[in-house]
């Protein structure tokens, strides 16, 4: 019986080793490696220069914006959906996924035509005569791009996280006199943390990373840590540190693992 | 421009392993009667009837391969997982490639359209790379300057300080790549394009550091479609796309600005470790024949250095362009880049990221 597991797992074991082990040992070696192949930690103290630290300050700051706008957009459209009738919410989750059948890279550009100086919105506004939105090339046109392509990220988790909740538990607590307000901040919000950290992690750290975004609707104005990662790779061919400032964002993605493990033991608040 | 130091080899080969797989596999299987000849070229910088043509006529399979930049093209030639014949660099890559001894010197009696048919004024020009002429065979040059919409600017353009005036603030697209964006900056404060002296580079970082605000975005390719679609006023553009802007978008002019600018070219090389090298050079060859040239300069609208695909041009006035057909003497501070050194590059990488940060 277990040889024969461990042969099933054969393809996901190979997969992983050519394409996350080696991958990441490869990253750890350039990291913490110089151009002469020395071992040196210089790579990721470069994190502390100033243009760095800025475009890591910056990259954080834009998405804990997009992380609360995305859940303050994401929660109660959760809610509508949890207390649904089958048949109705998962046509509405078809929606939410529709879009993201299309290519990331298309839809951002997409934002791009659309944000225009004359693109597609602001000729709709001149036609009704309404003020020219010029957001485009700014930060906010970023954190808009980081919320509409991880919105869905945040959507699904909590979701699953408040369609679990035993309605008996809401029951009793109307029947113990709880109001609207008290059930949710006493019971539904604590019930559904799961959900909301595992959303949180699934939207911080992709628009943490993200240098796309940036540099479509940042016009390259923009320096996130992303874009001083993909410079150091595809212009500056410095894949040293690159690399080491690769391994300093691993630290916040391991940060957010170990939160998911604390709040969600049970896995509950996985995507679906 | 910059490039990458990578001793460990075998780590490098096993990323290349996996993307060169295709072409070392057509590699060791042979080709056409007249066996292969391996090229690798820029993207969408040949007309693709041209190398049918090479094809049917002397039998010689063609595998084709195509990069983005140089930067990108270094190391996989470099690393040697992708045997090619034939690379087509830009004139600081090629100084690169020498130095490394990379390149294979070109016996010219096998490639006669390459001296009867390539102007001598741009063997004269790629002097700054390849002194003595021996690697390397233009292909394609330019200049880069400024494309302007008429219909948006009320005054002649005609210099670089023009991308500093505030009358135009976020109607400006600047290259998004360093050695350009650094090249623009350096000509307007007098400076070579080469320069690797700290004191100018912080005054020419210091000018696209005040020059940023106005700047609407740092774009690339993007810059054509941007100018076309009357989104900026002015942008910093390559010359070859400024014929292709202008026929779908009249208002546009192109201009070489008066502090000088960059002239480019890119040649074609072939690699001292190449393992099909006659049919490269009939393939060189074959690419320098007038008939075959004027239809690669029809195709991606790059200035031919080819005299006789030049003669061949029917529409007089593409033939006598300023654009695409400059005449070079006119202008003051023409340069060529060359290839800076390690030192020089971290250098520019540098001051480049204080650029964007801010």
């Amino acid at each position: 019986m277990t040889s024969k597991n461990k042969w099933l797992s054969a393809p996901y074991t190979l997969w992983s080793v050519v394409f996350i082990i080696i991958p990441l040992c490869m990253i750890f070696y350039y990291g913490l490696t110089d151009k002469t192949g020395a071992f040196t930690l210089e790579n990721i103290m470069a994190i502390a220069t100033a243009e760095h630290a800025k475009a890591l300050r910056l990259s954080i700051l834009l998405s804990l914006i997009s992380t609360l706008l995305c859940f303050l957009l994401a929660y109660p459209l959760a809610m509508i959906l949890a207390n649904m009738k089958v048949s109705q919410h998962s046509f509405i989750i078809l929606i939410f996924i529709l879009p993201m059948w299309m290519n990331f890279l298309l839809r951002t550009l997409a934002w791009q035509t659309l944000l225009e100086k004359n693109g597609v919105i602001n000729n709709i506004l001149t036609f009704l005569h309404l003020p020219n939105i010029n957001i485009i090339n700014t930060p906010y046109a970023i954190i808009l791009g980081m919320v509409y392509n991880f919105l869905p990220f945040m959507v699904l988790p909590l979701y699953n996280a408040l369609s679990k909740i035993d309605k008996n538990v809401i029951n009793a607590a109307r029947d113990l006199g709880a109001d609207n307000v008290h059930t949710f901040f006493r019971i539904i919000l604590p019930l559904s943390v799961p959900g909301i950290i595992s959303g949180i992690s699934m939207v911080f750290v992709p628009a943490l990373t993200t240098f796309v975004i940036s540099s479509l609707l940042g016009g390259s104005k923009i320096l996130l840590i992303g874009n001083v990662i993909d410079q150091e790779f595809t212009q500056a061919s410095n894949w040293h540190l690159g690399s080491g400032l690769s391994i300093v964002l691993m630290l916040f993605i391991i940060l957010n693992m170990i939160a998911s493990a604390v709040f969600d033991k049970d896995g509950e608040g996985s995507m679906l | 421009m910059r490039h990458r130091n990578v001793k460990n080899k075998a780590l490098l080969g096993g990323i290349m392993l996996l993307a060169a797989a295709g072409i070392a596999g057509c590699g060791s299987s042979g080709g056409g009667k007249g066996g292969q000849v391996i090229v690798y070229n820029w993207g969408e910088y040949i007309d693709p009837d041209t190398i049918e043509m090479f094809e049917e006529e002397t039998g010689i399979e063609v595998v084709y391969d195509e990069f983005e930049t140089n930067e990108i093209m270094y190391p996989k030639v470099e690393s040697g997982a992708a045997s090619y014949d034939v690379v087509c660099p830009s004139d600081y890559m090629i100084s690169k490639m020498i130095a490394n001894d990379m390149l294979a010197e070109l016996n010219f009696d096998n490639i006669p359209n390459a001296k009867k048919n390539i102007g001598a004024q741009y063997y004269e020009q790629s002097k700054g790379f390849d002194p003595e002429n021996q690697y390397a065979i233009p292909y394609c040059w330019g200049t880069v300057g400024i494309l302007y919409n008429k219909t948006m600017v009320d005054e002649p353009i005609t210099s670089w300080a023009q991308l500093w005036d505030e009358k135009y603030a976020d109607n400006i697209l600047m290259q998004d790549s360093v050695r350009d964006a650094f090249m623009v900056a350096e000509k307007l404060n007098g400076f070579s394009m080469n320069t690797t002296d700290p004191q100018e580079l912080e005054t020419a970082k210091n000018s696209l550091i005040e020059q940023k605000p106005l700047v609407q975005a740092y774009v690339i390719d993007q810059v054509r479609d941007k100018m076309i679609g009357n989104e900026a006023a002015i942008g910093v553009i390559y010359s070859g796309e400024a014929i292709y802007t202008q026929r779908e978008n009249p208002d546009l002019e192109y201009v070489i600005p008066e502090e000088g600018t960059n002239v480019w070219i890119d040649s074609w090389v072939i690699l001292k470790d190449a393992p099909n090298k006659e049919n490269a050079e009939k393939f060189i060859d074959f690419m320098c024949r007038g008939d075959i040239a004027v239809k690669n300069f029809e195709y991606i609208t790059y200035s031919t250095p080819n005299d006789a695909a030049r003669e061949l041009i029917e529409d007089e006035d593409i033939r006598n362009s300023e654009i695409a057909f400059p005449d070079l003497s006119k202008f003051n501070n023409l340069e060529t880049f060359v290839y800076l050194g390690e030192d020089g590059d971290a250098l520019y990488n540098e001051l480049w990221k204080e650029v964007k940060s801010n």
